[in-house]
């Protein structure tokens, strides 16, 4: 493969350009000069953490390193999930029950693409485990923000309405049925619009990435067509999973709505 | 004298202790927010009115006989724990109908059962109101509406909040006659809310009032 290794000077170079828009946004009152500098300094530092963490993962391939990778993303896919929610659940639920929808589809869909779809040896090579698995739980994490989002806020706003029908003898399922479809939905928009514009309005990141390091553009589209059923059926797995679970924990067990079981505004 | 036999412990129960089995629906000591305890006994075919000043706490009565808010204290059915039956179905049977009524679907139609007999005419609507928008609805209209929608799962018992409240004084009659019928035909307990002196003659067979979260007369 043919890739232009990129000098320290163009970095600089292309880092000179986000300097220039935040002294121009300086100069405009913006008021977001900060954020952009400091949202710049992020993703450096998170970025070369991330490539000597890879570097040394690729030259040691191991089942164990490949493991903790994959929970530390898990985690910090949990916290984020509970830190996008207006209403989120109080207690340790909203953290388990993001986490454990994530970890249900992602897991599931990495492991099934890592054996039998691509077939890598080892099944856990850090090369194809680690970028597919952020992948899938990138993707998955705003499906169960979202739709979970989109759950709680609608039962805060429609108590009355779900308890009336709960006094009609409706169980609890049955109440909040309208509002378990209309959080599926939300979550897996983004999703379904992705697949929707891909090709025609963008060039999704993997392949614009393979392409420019070299591969034939065939096989950099077998790929991404590979990774959008992928995010796809795992974003809706954690979906699914994530409003079950949501939608269960508003009841107790005497199907009464909980709303005390989440957060205040 | 060894060989005597106390015979004390075959003595049958007295009958005090015995359920009484007239009551329909038993409320005892029931605890729930601020309100309580509270004891009550509604029987087969009786019509309680429940008055009160504003936050005394009539709804959260209603409410925890529903068993729509956590509470202590026990509520029996026909002798039947409340535990005993499934959420969903001890509110099938102890109905309870909230001062304002809420809808979901665009049509009347779609919020009541498949093929159950409605007497629309009984509350003066015409024969064609399932087929009405309830957008387009009055406040009134939707409360009697609720009510129909209420009695057509048949239930047991009826917990009334402030029913008639916004109802002019047809309807309020309406809703008095279709009320009566059903706990004759039924011989459902109704506990009905209601401020208006005049109505509590009318449809009552005892009146209680619940002031700062206690029954005055029960």
């Amino acid at each position: 493969m043919n890739v232009i290794a990129l000098s320290p000077w163009s970095l600089a170079l292309a880092a000179v350009l986000v300097l220039a828009l935040a002294l121009l946004s300086l100069r405009l009152r913006l008021g977001i000069a900060q954020e952009i500098i400091v949202a710049a300094i992020r993703t450096t530092v998170q970025l070369l953490l991330v490539g000597l963490v890879l570097k040394a993962v690729f030259a040691n391939v191991h089942l164990g390193w490949v493991t903790l990778i994959a929970c530390v993303m898990l985690l910090i896919a949990g916290r984020e999930v509970v830190a996008r929610q207006r209403h989120a659940y109080t207690g340790a639920w909203g953290f388990g029950m993001s986490t454990f929808s994530m970890f249900i589809s992602s897991f599931s869909v990495t492991l099934l693409a890592l054996t039998v779809l691509i077939g890598t040896t080892p099944w856990y090579e850090p090369q194809y485990a680690i970028p597919l698995l952020g992948m899938m739980l990138g993707n998955t994490m705003s499906g169960v923000a979202l739709a979970l989002d989109r759950l709680t806020q609608t039962a805060w706003y429609q108590r009355a309405q779900i308890e009336a029908r709960l006094l009609l003898g409706q169980t609890w399922a049955e109440s909040v049925s309208d509002m378990r479809r209309d959080a599926v939905r939300v979550g897996l928009t983004p999703t379904m619009n992705a697949m929707a514009a891909a090709g025609v309005v963008s060039l999704p990141g993997m392949m614009t990435g393979q392409i420019l390091a070299g591969s034939p553009p065939m096989e950099a589209v077998k790929y991404q067509i590979l990774v959008m059923f992928l995010i796809t059926a795992a974003t809706g797995l954690g979906t699914l999973v994530a409003v079950w679970l949501g939608a269960r924990r508003l009841f107790d067990e005497r199907e009464r709505l909980r709303l005390d079981r989440l957060r205040p505004e | 004298m060894h060989f005597m036999r106390d015979t004390r412990h075959a003595v049958t129960h007295p009958t005090s202790i015995m359920p009484d089995m007239h009551a329909r629906l038993r409320v005892e000591n029931l605890v729930s927010h601020n309100l309580g305890p509270v004891s009550l006994s509604l029987d087969a075919g009786e019509c309680v009115c429940l008055s009160g000043p504003s936050g005394a706490g009539k709804t959260l009565l209603l409410r925890a006989m529903a068993d729509l808010d956590p509470h202590t204290g026990q509520v029996l059915l026909d002798g039947v724990e409340c535990q005993h039956l499934r959420a969903h179905e001890w509110r099938r049977r102890v109905a309870m109908l909230p001062a304002e009524s809420h809808w979901w679907r665009p049509t009347v139609g779609e919020h009541f059962l498949h093929a159950a007999v409605i007497p629309v005419e009984s509350l003066g609507f015409e024969r064609g109101v399932m087929a009405w928008q309830v957008s387009r609805l009055s406040s009134g209209e939707r409360q009697r509406l609720a009510l129909l929608r209420m009695l057509t799962y048949q239930p047991q018992v009826l917990l009334l909040d402030e029913v008639s409240a916004n109802l002019d004084a047809e309807n309020v009659r309406r809703v008095e006659t279709l009320i009566a019928a059903y706990r004759a035909e039924h011989n459902a307990a109704v506990l009905w809310v209601s401020h208006d002196m005049e109505q509590i003659a009318r449809i009552s067979t005892r009146h209680c009032i619940l002031a700062d979260g206690k029954l005055v007369n029960p």
